[in-house]
């Protein structure tokens, strides 16, 4: 494909490149950037508390903001490909409510019975979160009986994800204590992440970007439309069972480690929509670049506007992702041509 | 004995004029006017549940919302669902005299509406929980002698027995007070914070940042507070920040971990302020040694 389209293809390669010299750019001002600023960097060959700063604290969440903007990207272009549906976003099969409703049982148990401690303590609430996204997945999918079916499979996401999320709610109102600390859940932060968990990242990572790469091209055929890719002798539902496999590891992992970020999912894919018109394969790759760099400016922004005090990270997804993407709608349709 | 007389001829007094019609201003700017004390009283914040309570008026109380906790008798009292999502139909039907609520509640237009009346306090800081004292003290129609007057001294004196009862080195200290999990902290000039000043030692959250800011966790590395102070549920014993191994009080084990009923002390601002001031001198005594 590619050999009949040099000029996209570029387009594509280009892209790439420039989104990691972003990110490589956004690494360096990410360890730069925190309550006391650029001053701990050039302090740190001498200062033991600075160096701790960058090397435990600022590099490990600058690093884990873009792995984990790179799995919601992917996740998303997933997502979008697998419905065929410009609106999928990674949330989408219920994993971002049961992850919410995991992290706040977790917290409402806490500290009032001696056997959920013991557990607790071993899961932790980065388990907590993805074990609450596995299972919000596997509920949607028993609930839909099966992958086969795409309209099923929507309408039982959002049926999970309304309930579980009614129940989080109730669990939120009889327990006000953690209402602020689920608050912080739900908007998203990277203020928790720390090596390990980016090793975790970096792992799921690269086995979602290969996993999705080798099955891109029964997304090239599912946008064909269903019957025309079983038409092209594609098996569709083992390789649908893989992808919305991937689609929940990807989302699963990225919730777990720094909680509902909005917004990076179903906008990454659709900035690189917007910029080249490419296969599933490299739409794929580039949205996980895409969502990496959105994620991490946004994380360098929310350290840095209120600094010492943090925003939420979701906020400034949701302003900077949708405030480009809008821009971008209304300067095509403006040309007459939509997104 | 001067003033057990005092006592008796005012107590004597109330009994004979029941009917004393009293007008209160509550911290929406609203007044209220009663033809007599309020006999019946919902209230749905626990921090005003405890200071009805502390004026041997709990009697009074015929409902309260489900946080309130203490004291114990309380919980025999209907549960009015909270203060954000009260349950309007069940305070009807308990026809109270009165309801007292925070500010923040939706609640107030909703049973005014009703022909309920409605009393919105929001104790936020010291000054304020001294405010509200005597505001309900009014309410209740307590004389300010024997009520609020009477309470608030208590309150300071003990505050400061629990600051005097500090050893040198435990006072000479910089405390982080985490509240939540994010970490949300306890500046200067929240009520945690008052106290912690009124105990003598330094809190390492000025009050510049406002009362319970959301912190960048690498500022607590950078601040390198001696002790911490965390209520259960921020969870700081189960998942730490990353970073903060380097920490003097995480080094040196000098987290002071507030468990939930602590917490419920801790965390309200209302009569009960000293005993916190005491949990606190408490753990700082512990972890000086």
């Amino acid at each position: 494909m590619s050999r009949r389209f040099p000029h996209q293809h570029r387009q594509a390669l280009l892209l790439a490149v420039g989104l990691l010299l972003a990110s490589a750019a956004l690494l360096l001002l990410g360890v730069s950037v925190g309550s006391t600023g650029a001053e701990s960097v050039r302090s740190m060959w001498h200062d033991a508390q600075a160096m701790q700063i960058v090397r435990e604290i600022r590099l490990p969440r600058t690093v884990g903001a873009w792995l984990a903007g790179a799995l919601l990207g992917l996740a998303g272009a997933v997502a979008q490909g697998l419905f065929r549906n410009p609106l999928a976003d990674p949330y989408l099969l219920g994993s971002a409510s049961g992850a919410s409703l995991g992290v706040a049982s977790a917290m409402a148990l806490f500290g009032v019975s001696p056997l959920a401690m013991h557990w607790l303590a071993r899961l932790g609430l980065t388990g907590a979160a993805f074990v609450g996204a596995v299972l919000a997945v596997l509920l949607t999918l028993l609930l839909a009986k099966g992958v086969q079916h795409t309209l099923r499979l929507l309408l039982a996401g959002v049926i999970v994800g309304v309930v579980l999320g009614a129940i989080t709610s109730l669990i939120l109102l009889l327990t006000p204590e953690i209402m602020q600390a689920m608050q912080s859940f739900m908007l998203g932060s990277t203020g928790f992440v720390g090596w390990t968990a980016c090793a975790v990242m970096a792992a799921v990572l690269a086995f979602s970007v290969l996993a999705a790469w080798m099955m891109s091209h029964v997304l090239d055929g599912l946008a064909l439309g269903e019957a025309t890719a079983q038409s092209l002798g594609l098996r569709l539902p083992q390789m649908r069972v893989a992808l919305v496999a991937v689609l929940a590891l990807a989302t699963g992992t990225a919730v777990a480690q720094t909680g509902l970020i909005a917004f990076v999912g179903l906008a990454a894919p659709h900035l690189v929509r917007s910029v080249v018109k490419t296969t599933h394969g490299r739409l794929t790759v580039l949205a996980a670049l895409m969502g990496a760099v959105l994620l991490s400016a946004a994380d360098i922004l929310a350290r840095w506007l209120v600094a010492p005090q943090e925003l939420p990270v979701g906020v400034l997804t949701a302003v900077l992702g949708g405030g480009y993407l809008l821009w971008l709608m209304h300067r095509h349709t403006g040309r007459g041509a939509g997104l | 004995m001067k003033q057990a007389l005092l006592f008796l001829l005012l107590t004597g007094c109330a009994a004979l004029m029941p009917a004393r019609a009293l007008q209160l201003l509550d911290d929406r700017g609203v007044s209220v006017s009663f033809s007599q004390s309020p006999q019946r009283i919902v209230s749905l914040l626990p921090s005003l549940t405890e200071s009805v309570c502390a004026m041997d008026q709990c009697q009074r109380l015929v409902g309260v919302d489900r946080y309130s906790n203490y004291p114990a008798s309380v919980r025999r009292l209907p549960v009015l669902g909270g203060g954000l999502d009260p349950n309007i139909e069940g305070i009807v039907a308990l026809r109270p005299d009165v309801v007292l609520l925070a500010t923040s509640s939706r609640a107030s237009q909703r049973l005014e509406s009703l022909g309920i009346k409605v009393v919105a306090l929001e104790p936020k800081s010291h000054a304020d929980v001294r405010r509200v004292l005597k505001k309900i003290g009014v309410l209740l129609d307590i004389p300010e002698a024997l009520g609020a007057a009477r309470l608030w001294r208590v309150i300071d004196t003990s505050v400061s027995a629990a600051a005097q009862s500090l050893s040198p080195k435990a006072r000479n200290v910089r405390v982080y007070f985490e509240v939540n999990r994010g970490p949300y902290a306890a500046g200067e000039s929240s009520f945690i914070g008052e106290t912690l000043t009124r105990l003598g030692v330094r809190n390492v959250v000025p009050a510049s940042l406002g009362p319970f800011p959301r912190l960048n966790p690498e500022f607590v590395v950078r601040a390198n507070p001696d002790v911490i102070m965390v209520g259960s549920r921020s969870m700081q014993a189960m998942a730490s920040y990353p970073g903060w191994g380097s920490i003097k009080a995480v080094r040196e084990q000098r987290i002071c971990v507030f468990g939930v009923d602590e917490a419920d002390v801790v965390v309200r601002p209302g009569p009960r302020m000293a005993e916190a001031a005491r949990l606190m001198a408490k753990c700082l005594e512990d972890k000086a040694r």
